[in-house]
């Protein structure tokens, strides 16, 4: 895999959560008063099942609407046109029934790319993700780590400010999984600011310059990853780092 | 069981001697057909989609009554046609009735309803999939619309098929808005009825023998189709 040149150095995408509620049902599904994700490196959103992270990143993208409080990205309230300069890459990945070269012309042609553009930018992208050799193959015909590989240059074509991942390699084997957090860790080292949902410890430690701990729709501690793992700071974390937290 | 034999025979020969009289029947039968089910696949699949991807009330009542429609009687339907277009009627004026232009708006009666569920059904599936990621690559829901047709025409295809397959073979309708006239409104449907009735079984014999192989080849298409379908979810899985 080939890696692409470095575009910006300058970092935008720092998410700011206010007042943040999402009810259903009569119960609370997410209350988080503040959370600031900005600086520089990604952040890992970790938790047991139904901690509410898969939601809070929702929230964030714009996919769910709170049922009250505000979210911005570099000040500005959460909009089409900030989400337009977002990108989601989803536990399974929805590929377009399509050759694996027309999936990212289909959102490089949306965003008004002509031709030769969008053929140069789509062959940049299949060498950055190694699949080069599978532009005119099937999407759907990828195995399960290419098919993840793909939706993240799909992602990435873009060029967005913030890409958020929920488990993106929750079913992949290691090798696969390492293919995708080195795709992630460039484009994170390329200014892109990157939201991971994952409820792999290991994966978190790899990957994360913060960590934000949740449980039960609640933020229950956020701090640089090296602080987190070497001496959390709240009872949950302990017991999540030890594999003993229960929702 | 000899006479039969000897009709079959007759029925090859018809066939194979390139008869004129038949292959303008089954050439008619064709454009009408085609025409109708292009007709029906141009209005339908934006119709379905539309009510796939669409929320609004009264969605419900409209997909029951579309897959009502979907089993209409030819001949009911026929008869509709035939009083809106009959010298009375409120398109009498048009002069349409007993004219190939009437069959097909009576097959496109027949095959929209069937387009316009099947397209919806399969549309419906795939924006349960697609909807997500779509808007998450910031496509409003009326841009969707070309999307999931142009990734669900493996599935619409067969869809526009089953149309086609339901026209082609219709009578009940085609006979009574186009009254069976020679060289003008005669298809594979109603020259059979007429030729097996007045006893004349080598020309009805050879339509008939046309006509299956017309649905043996749709009905072996839509299998392939299907067959591709199941292979690329099978490989997706």
């Amino acid at each position: 895999m080939r890696e692409l040149p470095v575009a910006e150095t300058i970092r935008h995408g720092v998410l700011e959560i206010e007042g943040l509620r999402v009810r259903a049902d009569g119960g609370t599904l997410l209350d988080v008063p503040r959370l600031v994700l900005g600086g520089p490196g990604p952040t890992v959103i970790l938790g047991p099942n139904g901690a509410g992270k898969s939601l809070l990143l929702r929230c964030l993208h714009g996919l769910i609407r709170p049922d009250r409080g505000a979210i911005r990205q570099d000040g500005v309230p959460l909009d089409a046109a900030i989400r337009q300069r977002q990108a989601m890459v989803f536990q399974r990945p929805v590929l377009l029934r399509r050759t694996v070269a027309a999936n990212l012309d289909y959102v490089l042609r949306r965003r008004g790319l002509g031709r030769g553009d969008r053929r140069a930018r789509i062959g940049a992208l299949l060498a950055e993700g190694g699949l080069a050799r599978k532009a005119r193959q099937s999407a759907r015909s990828l195995s399960g780590g290419e098919a993840q590989r793909l939706a993240i240059l799909r992602a990435l074509a873009i060029e967005p400010e913030v890409l958020f991942l929920d488990e993106p390699t929750s079913a992949l084997d290691p090798a696969a999984t390492q293919a995708i957090e080195t795709l992630v860790k460039r484009a994170s080292r390329r200014g892109m600011r990157v939201v991971m949902v994952s409820h792999d410890i290991g994966q978190a430690r790899r990957m994360a310059r913060d960590v934000v701990l949740m449980r039960a729709g609640r933020v229950v501690e956020h701090a640089p990853a090296a602080a987190f793992f070497a001496a959390p700071a709240t009872l949950a974390a302990r017991q999540f780092l030890t594999g003993t937290l229960v929702i | 069981m000899q006479d039969f034999a000897q009709e079959f025979t007759r029925a090859l020969g018809l066939i194979l001697s390139g008869d004129p009289g038949l292959w303008e029947i089954v050439l008619l039968s064709l454009r009408v057909s085609v025409l109708a089910v292009l007709i029906s696949a141009l209005i339908g699949m934006p119709v379905g989609a539309v009510l796939a991807v669409y929320r609004f009330p009264g969605r419900r009542v409209l997909i029951v009554l579309l897959n009502a429609l979907m089993g209409l009687p030819p001949v009911v339907v026929g008869l509709a046609v035939y009083l809106a277009l009959s010298r009375s009627g409120p398109l009498g004026g048009m002069q349409l009735l007993y004219t190939p232009t009437a069959m097909i708006v009576a097959q496109v009666l027949l095959v929209l309803p069937i387009i316009a569920a099947l397209t919806r059904q399969v549309v419906e599936a795939l924006d349960e999939e697609y909807a997500e990621q779509l808007r998450s690559l910031g496509v409003s829901r009326l841009a969707s619309v070309p999307t999931l047709l142009w990734d669900g025409r493996l599935a619409l295809l067969t869809a526009v098929l089953a149309g086609f397959g339901r026209a082609i073979a219709e009578m009940g309708a085609v006979i009574i808005v186009g009254g069976n006239i020679n060289h003008v409104t005669r298809v594979m449907t109603t020259t059979i009825a007429l030729e097996t009735s007045k006893g004349n079984l080598a020309p009805a014999l050879a339509l008939g023998v046309i006509l299956v192989g017309i649905a043996v080849a749709v009905t072996g298409a839509v299998s392939a189709l299907s067959l591709r379908g199941d292979v690329e979810a099978l490989r997706h899985a």
